[in-house]
């Protein structure tokens, strides 16, 4: 119980220490965004050839016309009531454009991570046990190649090889197979969905799509996974209680996860945190190769056509994000090392 | 000075692949500077009727859409890409060391806030970031070269900042300080050389993270526009035709982005060896 009340407080301390990095995005985009070129007005006016006391009506409308700190503390208070703009190609309200995607860019990223960290931590551990061995050098050169192979390259490589060539992977656009109905709007994660709803082979189907995308990003954060695992491995295994476990005869296993594994988790931990935020950013090259409907694409057409509100709203989104995963990284420390909330 | 010789011919002994690395980006430089001299074709004509034709003995990594030779928009691109990549890297190296190091010189108040504004920048999606700066600014080759330097910058200040505080009260600063040197003097002229070797390495690491962000770039259609070559617009150029099985298109510049950066990278750990034989992981 102590212990909750310890890891919530440190919960509750960290959310507020991080609102001024929150506001400082939050002014940062605006700024950056105020001097995009092209004039919003002109983009929303109904026809080309509006005429200047049109669009003079459209600038304030959309409060165009005021001064910068103005436009600031208007879109402040939009901010707080949860109004991020209009996008001018969609027609819809900001946050509902974002609200629709986001689950497709979160299960290809939780997809993505799991899937890193199920390869990342038994190689890398296994590089550990064996110092300089070829487990250790083959982990190496994988490492090497995942941090150099640029993550659009994968996808495309992946597209031809399992696509094209092999013929086992479906057709690399979306998330829903042709031949498949979407599965009624429960959680937006189409795997939980279909799960829900038992409807098993649209779910094996939602997999097949979401493996190559997935495997892609997966790829590109391998690398630093696994290397960390394994430095943090070796040094919780030099450690005088893996010599101790191991000299009273504790089965190795035990040894190695139980002991071994476990003190070397904190590292690990910080480690999937920075992964996660860069992960964010790879979204938007995986999912414009897969034609993935996630907020990166969508952020991305916005950005091409300088479309500027659904771009703040992407930005400010990210950002949410990373303070919940740090957050969530906060609390995992609380519960891998208990000292870790004494301090 | 021999006993340098005998340590750096002792570790490219032992790793043999630094040599390799070197050798490799001794062959970029070289492309780069006298590219135009090598190149087989002309990397900018087009000839439609010679449109996709896989790698032969006349084109030997075919040609693309417009009947343009890859191999020879590859080596155009090489100079390009590099350039980019140097010049982001030393931007943001010169400006990194600079604020770095005067935060870790100063400590205090200052550095604390350079400290936590660059850790809110680290963890913040820097590639993110960098799209929509190009956007803002508009797409040139300066903006991706700008857009570049600035998310590289937070490492360089972090780095700097490390290593300069942990060596601003050793004896010789405090013997600088004691002769009268001004502050800007001892992080100029006594702090900042001594932290280079360590920052060598972080610029080797850095310019192949610089190649593939700028790549990044350029593959979503920000930054360099279509008719130059360029290894990340070649690819999303390529991109359109895998489906109908045109690898060549991808696979070679896909193959250039991926060598460049691992030979940066393999150099940067043969840096580590040579400088800093601790630091090995």
């Amino acid at each position: 119980m102590r212990g909750i009340v310890r890891v919530s407080s440190r919960i509750a301390h960290r959310l507020l220490a991080s609102l001024p990095a929150l506001v400082g995005v939050l002014v940062f985009t605006f700024l950056l965004m105020r001097v995009l070129p092209g004039d919003p007005a002109v983009f929303f006016a109904s026809s080309p050839t509006a005429g200047p006391e049109e669009i003079q009506q459209i600038r304030v409308s959309m409060g165009l016309d005021r001064s910068i700190p103005e436009q600031l503390v208007l879109y402040l208070r939009d901010v707080l009531t949860g109004n991020l703009g209009r996008s001018m190609s969609t027609g819809q309200p900001v946050a509902t454009d974002l609200a629709q995607r986001l689950p497709a860019s979160l299960e290809l990223t939780l997809a993505a991570l799991v899937l890193a960290l199920a390869c990342a931590i038994p190689l890398g551990v296994m590089a550990a046990l064996r110092p300089g061995s070829a487990v250790d050098h083959g982990v190496r050169l994988l490492c090497s190649i995942g941090v150099c192979a640029p993550t659009f390259v994968c996808g495309l490589v992946l597209i031809y090889v399992f696509y094209v060539v092999l013929g086992i992977a479906p057709d690399p656009t979306g998330r829903i197979g042709a031949f498949d109905a979407p599965p009624p709007d429960i959680t937006g994660l189409l795997l939980v969905d279909y799960a829900l709803v038992g409807d098993f082979e649209s779910w094996l189907s939602a997999v097949s799509q979401l493996i190559l995308p997935a495997v892609t990003m997966a790829l590109f954060v391998l690398a630093p996974l696994a290397r960390m695992t394994r430095a943090s491995m070796l040094i919780a295994l030099g450690s005088d209680f893996i010599r101790t476990a191991r000299s009273v005869g504790l089965p190795p296993f035990k040894v190695i996860v139980g002991y071994g594994l476990r003190n070397a988790l904190l590292p690990i931990i910080t480690i999937t945190g920075v992964v996660f935020s860069t992960m964010l950013g790879a979204n938007v090259l995986v999912e414009k190769v897969f034609a993935w409907p996630g907020v990166g694409s969508y952020a991305l057409d916005a950005l091409v056509s300088s479309d500027y509100a659904p771009v703040q709203g992407f930005v400010l989104l990210m950002a949410m994000i990373f303070v919940v995963v740090n957050l969530t990284i906060d609390t995992l420390y609380g519960f891998a090392d208990p000292r870790v909330s004494l301090r | 000075m021999s006993a340098t010789v005998q340590h750096v011919v002792w570790t490219i002994r032992a790793n043999p692949v630094t040599g390799v690395a070197a050798a490799g980006l001794a062959v970029l430089l070289v492309l780069a500077v006298f590219g135009p001299w090598l190149q087989p074709h002309d990397p900018l004509a087009s000839n439609v009727s010679m449109a996709l034709l896989p790698p032969s003995s006349q084109y030997w990594a075919g040609t693309d859409q417009l009947g343009r030779d890859i191999f020879s928009r590859l080596i155009a691109a090489t100079r390009l890409d590099l350039a980019i990549a140097a010049s982001a890297v030393s931007l943001s190296f010169l400006a990194g060391t600079f604020i770095g190091s005067i935060a870790g010189y100063m400590g205090g108040r200052l550095d604390r806030v350079v400290g936590s504004v660059v850790d809110v920048l680290m963890a913040f999606p820097l590639f993110v970031m960098a799209m929509a700066l190009v956007a803002v600014l508009g797409n040139r080759v300066e903006n991706i070269i700008l857009a570049t330097a600035f998310i590289n910058l937070p490492f360089y200040i972090r780095f700097s900042r490390a290593e300069v505080n942990a060596r601003r009260g050793l004896g010789w600063v405090e013997a600088a300080r004691a002769c009268g040197d001004s502050h800007l003097k001892i992080v100029l002229c006594s702090l900042v050389p001594n932290i280079l070797p360590a920052m060598a390495i972080q610029v080797s690491l850095n310019l192949g993270w610089a190649i593939l962000n700028a790549a990044g770039l350029s593959f979503l259609g920000l930054g360099i526009t279509a008719p130059t070559a360029e290894w990340g617009i070649m690819v999303a150029e390529g991109a359109r035709f895998i489906l109908s099985g045109h690898w060549w298109l991808v696979a070679f510049p896909g193959a250039a982005l991926m060598l460049t950066v691992l030979c940066f990278n393999l150099l940067g750990d043969g840096l580590r060896d040579i400088l800093d034989p601790r630091m090995r992981t």
